[in-house]
């Protein structure tokens, strides 16, 4: 009956609405704390939650309004999303020419091979319901690899400038000058992504096995499930961690094998 | 090893046959934003000569010496290496034939042979152990191949970074203030080393150096920078006399 969908949906969204008041409570007595020890976050908590509230709320109304749509609208949704990640990963790029295509280039690759993969083993259903959100969560983690392996790789290179600088001096290619950066900011990047598949199940049990799970999933499968989404995460965050890498080792230098990404020249003569 | 290689080192003294490259810089400018690091200078660096270049701190010198083996792009001017413009000679090959020796040693983690053997490994050549030695030998560092590179002292990991840059075999060799990282004992043990070789091996040779009288045992020649431009080359006593 329409009523009494309409009115167990509106009966969800009040309790929701509860349940984050509740958090929002929770939130504000830390950030009170803190002030108590002089560390004042409070505005940008407050911005943080505000944001964060209306994001969600307004992810989940497009998601209800499209939860019908096609594999193009998800697609463009999905793709929509790596920009805006490009975006905020670029930031850690500073200094390097064309930082946001590059970026856009590595989670692309990385979350764009992932999902292509677990559509076509049938891990991820091509509804839009469930490729939205999971494809999210891909493309988030293939941010914060591209972020960190940027990060990492521009100031491990602007460091070692001087070993750099040896290795061309001594007529090494550029990609055999940075390489032990390369190697670093690689690893660095799928690190955390190894921590969490080796503390799976016995330090924390993700969101999506305890969605199925009351859901009404078998636990045992719902456990298998959440191990593939984080493998394929890792294997997202491999791929745009060394894609980003490798596209940034080729801007770190010039033509003529001179490096190019360092701190403002210095002028000592 | 191939034996068909011709050697990389010879430690025995050079032939007469030998000679070092000649450079030389037309108008040569180096500008980072308004600052011109490099301002026109035009000089010539004879085959087997010593230049040394003197000046003040922030004078250019660094910055000229980083130009000669286009480790930093010139913004104006040209350089010509035995007459031909260096922008036609491929980097690695350029960087091989003109050798630097930076004021710190920058050793890759690792033994001191894999750091001498670095330089020939990136054209595909493997140095024998002898030749390796030879070149440790030369340096007044027998023995020390297997050798740790984090468990040497200055000195020693400077005369590593001076082998190895000589198992390039280059035809001139950059110094940037090589010593001056060093105490007074090892620096003058050195340059005294560096003296030797680059004669022995007839290498063109230029030195940055704030070191007056190193300067003066070392160059016969001296050009004085200020503020990125050529104020003086001449003899050396006379440059250094009229800084």
């Amino acid at each position: 009956m329409p009523s009494d969908l309409s009115n167990a949906v509106s009966g969800e969204i009040a309790l929701g609405l509860a349940q984050a008041a509740g958090a929002i409570i929770l939130c504000a007595a830390v950030v009170a704390l803190c002030a108590w020890f002089s560390v004042h976050v409070e505005r940008e908590a407050a911005i943080s939650i505000a944001r964060g509230l209306v994001q969600m709320v307004l992810v989940g109304m497009v998601l209800a309004a499209l939860l019908h749509g096609s594999l193009l609208i998800g697609a463009l949704i999905l793709v929509a999303m790596m920009v805006a990640a490009a975006f905020t990963a670029a930031r850690r790029l500073e200094g390097l020419r064309g930082a946001l295509p590059l970026c856009f280039c590595a989670i692309a690759a990385g979350s764009g091979v992932v999902i292509a993969a677990m559509i076509a083993t049938g891990t991820l259903k091509s509804d839009i319901a469930v490729l939205v959100p999971v494809g999210s969560m891909v493309i988030g983690n293939a941010m914060n690899a591209c972020a960190q392996a940027a990060e990492r790789f521009r100031a491990d290179v602007i460091a070692r400038i001087g070993e750099v600088e040896t290795g061309l001096a001594l007529g090494a290619d550029p990609a055999v000058a940075v390489a032990p950066q390369v190697k670093s900011a690689v690893y660095a990047s799928l690190l955390p992504r190894l921590d969490t598949l080796k503390s799976l199940g016995l330090v924390w049990i993700p969101g999506v096995m305890a969605g199925m799970m009351v859901s009404g999933a078998s636990p045992i499968y719902a456990g298998i499930y959440q191990f593939v989404i984080i493998a394929m995460i890792l294997a997202a965050s491999g791929i745009t961690g060394l894609v980003v890498v490798l596209l940034a080792r080729t801007r770190a230098f010039s033509p003529a094998a001179q490096l190019i990404l360092r701190r403002p020249e210095a002028t000592k003569s | 090893m191939d034996s068909r290689r011709k050697p990389l080192f010879d430690a025995a003294p050079v032939t007469p046959a030998r000679r070092g490259l000649k450079f030389e810089t037309r108008d040569l400018c180096r500008a980072v934003g308004a600052k011109r690091l490099v301002d026109d200078v035009s000089v010539e660096i004879a085959p087997g000569e010593v230049l040394a270049v003197v000046g003040p701190s922030g004078a250019g010198k660094s910055s000229f010496l980083r130009l000669l083996n286009r480790l930093d792009e010139p913004t104006g001017g040209s350089v010509l290496v035995d007459g031909a413009d260096y922008r036609a000679i491929a980097p690695r090959d350029l960087r091989r034939r003109v050798g630097m020796v930076m004021q710190t040693a920058y050793l890759f983690p690792g033994s001191v042979a894999a750091n001498i053997a670095f330089g020939p490994r990136q054209r595909g050549d493997v140095l024998a152990a002898e030749e390796i030695e030879a070149l440790l030998a030369r340096v007044g560092l027998p023995g020390f191949a297997a050798r740790d590179v984090a468990a040497l002292s200055g000195g020693e990991a400077q005369r590593v970074s001076l082998a190895r840059t000589l198992a390039n075999a280059p035809e001139a060799l950059l110094l940037d203030e090589p010593t001056s990282a060093l105490d007074e004992t090892a620096a003058r043990a050195i340059e005294e080393l560096i003296l030797g070789i680059i004669r022995e091996r007839a290498m063109t040779c230029v030195i940055v150096t704030h070191n007056k009288p190193q300067a003066a045992r070392i160059a016969a020649r001296a050009m004085l920078m200020e503020s990125g431009k050529l104020v003086a080359v001449g003899p050396t006593r006379e440059v250094l006399h009229a800084e």
